[in-house]
């Protein structure tokens, strides 16, 4: 039945296409929307084509500053992707042997995938309260001037904003991980350690190279799911904040296309990050083939 | 490798987990019981926080109370979205698995659909107010083609446009579990019905569908916690009208009343808890990695 072209393969092909359609389409409508000219809407008809959102996006739209907003949130994204490919391969490399609480671990992993976001971020945003209140208490106990005069909270986007988007992006590392490994042919390195190979020598020589391909992927998660990420970092980003929290802002207060040249420039930085994620892992993976 | 070698090199993943995911959920639970005012909260071990939540909810003689209006409303974002995602999520996986025969174009089109997935997701409900709005393209487009006679206000900012956001979103984490199930699929066995004199339909429902359960479940645990405990897409999608428990967790947090927040925030997580129990009495998730 399969291998005939019948019913089921034509609507399957239908399918597919109105999906794509459905799935890009909207994202090519703001795409459009951005070149509106001076006097266009938000909607359609187009009325001329320009870069003037562009060039008030570039002034800073008389909105809340986009530019550090941007410069913060790709700075966390490529910190998060360094820390999450580190993280998700020694951990991925650890778990290949059972170890005191391998299980517990994977289960904590799986849970942070599921568990809602916004119970995590509400989570850590109190477990920074309270680390606050402790040193604001022991300030005053002990008369420590720069705690009671200088001293805020232990809330920031490189504290609990980095550890609350770390427990968004390690699951996904973990599982490529485990997929890697599933598929993975132990003899090389035994080969390797036969010949006299250290542990390290076997890992940068064998073990890295093969999974290299899979490691890009990890790094591709690592920075987008940062660099998008929102439900999670919603509380606990403490006095900055992170683009897509300045967009979620946007969407309410703005009424011109400002908000869809904005949407090209994030949208378009992404697709630049997956297009060299996605090429490094091909021509990683023909490389491996000569 | 040893057994404490392993444990080292897994150590800082082990911390990071403990530090932003495990205490801070105990945390939570313990804050749940504490006492607040406007300006701080303070330790204690009371229940109003819950007794707030639950207040008027068991007197049958009232109107069904705030809670479980709330949750009533979350529950038939979940159910709707589920449903089409799954209808949807499935029909891409059997069409990725069974029709397209060459691995190459099999990759190509799977990273087609994981693509949107990378990027922004406030972007992507950004993009529908040019199609959905009351000046929108469909709106324009039924006005012209004389399907309705005026601007339909419903499209946008309604239950309509939430649900559509989440099958927009969210269908990939469908594809992406029931694929990895389908590829698993020995193809003999499906030659074997087929020579048997089974039709399409019947190899469908007797054997794909039956081992594609662990793929099919773990896709619905992912969407169906993503929509309980949503409130952007809901805020946004939704034009701030309409309510979710993420909503008032927020809300609560934003008041700085974070026991009572807590306290909302246990009862969604035992209900998801409850939700993912029941769906894994099905299958082993260890296994299908």
């Amino acid at each position: 039945m399969i291998n005939k072209k019948g019913k089921s393969f034509y609507f399957c092909w239908f399918f597919f296409i109105t999906f794509v359609i459905f799935l890009y389409g909207p994202t090519f409508t703001i795409v459009l929307l951005s070149f509106q000219g001076p006097e266009g809407g938000l909607t359609f008809p187009m009325n001329g084509f320009s870069f003037h959102w562009f060039e008030k996006l570039w002034e800073g739209g008389g909105y809340v500053d986009i530019g550090s907003a941007f410069r913060r949130s790709i700075l966390l994204g490529i910190i998060l992707m360094i820390l999450t490919v580190i993280l998700s391969v020694s951990a991925g490399m650890a778990f290949r042997k059972k170890f005191f609480g391998s299980n517990f671990l994977f289960f904590l992993t799986i849970s942070s995938l599921i568990v809602p976001s916004i119970i995590l971020s509400l989570g850590v945003a109190l477990e920074f309260r309270l680390i606050d209140e402790t040193i604001k208490f022991i300030g005053n106990k002990y008369n420590i001037d720069w705690i009671i005069n200088d001293f805020q909270t232990t809330l920031n986007m490189f504290s609990s904003g980095l550890g609350a988007q770390l427990t968004w992006t390690l699951p996904f590392g973990l599982l490529i991980m485990f997929a890697i490994f599933n598929r993975f042919d132990k003899s090389f390195e035994e080969a390797s350690r036969d010949l006299g190979a250290t542990p390290w020598q076997t890992f940068k020589f064998i073990v890295l190279p093969i999974i290299a391909p899979s490691v890009v992927g990890i790094a591709l998660f690592g920075f987008t799911l940062s660099y998008d990420e929102l439900a999670r970092s919603s509380q606990v980003m403490g006095a900055t904040n992170t683009l897509p929290l300045e967009l979620k802002g946007l969407t309410t207060t703005v009424t011109t296309p400002v908000i869809y040249a904005l949407g090209t420039l994030t949208t378009g930085i992404s697709f630049l990050v997956i297009f060299i994620a996605i090429g490094s892992f091909f021509i990683i993976k023909r490389k491996k083939i000569k | 490798m040893n057994n404490r070698k392993s444990f080292f090199l897994a150590a800082p993943f082990y911390l990071v987990f403990l530090c932003f995911f495990l205490i801070p959920l105990i945390l939570t639970v313990i804050v749940s019981f504490w006492d607040y005012n406007e300006y701080s909260i303070i330790p204690d071990f009371i229940f109003e926080n819950y007794a707030y939540i639950f207040n008027n909810c068991f007197d049958y003689s009232k109107d069904v109370c705030v809670t479980f209006k709330t949750y009533l409303s979350t529950f038939y974002f979940c159910f709707l979205s589920w449903l089409f995602t799954l209808l949807a999520g499935f029909t891409i996986a059997y069409f990725l698995a069974f029709h397209v025969k060459s691995l190459g174009l099999q990759i190509t089109l799977f990273l087609i659909c994981t693509i949107p997935f990378w990027t922004s997701n406030v972007i992507r409900m950004v993009s529908w107010i040019p199609l959905l709005g009351r000046n929108g393209l469909f709106n324009s487009f039924l006005l012209s083609t004389g399907i309705i006679d005026d601007p339909q206000e419903w499209f946008l900012y309604s239950h309509f446009s939430v649900v559509l956001a989440f099958i927009h979103l969210y269908t990939l984490f469908m594809i992406v579990p029931i694929f990895n199930s389908m590829l698993r699929i020995d193809k003999s066995i499906i030659e074997a019905a087929y020579d048997a004199g089974a039709n399409g339909f019947q190899i469908l429902i007797n054997i794909i569908i039956p081992l594609c359960k662990p793929g099919i479940v773990i896709g619905s645990i992912f969407v169906i916690t993503v929509v309980m405990g949503d409130f952007i897409t809901i805020g946004i999608m939704g034009g701030q009208q309409l309510a979710s428990i993420g909503k008032i967790i927020q809300v609560e947090m934003s008041y700085l009343q974070l026991p009572a927040a807590a306290a909302n925030a246990v009862i969604l997580l035992i209900i998801t808890i409850f939700i993912i129990w029941i769906m894994t009495k099905f299958i082993d998730i260890r296994k299908e990695l």
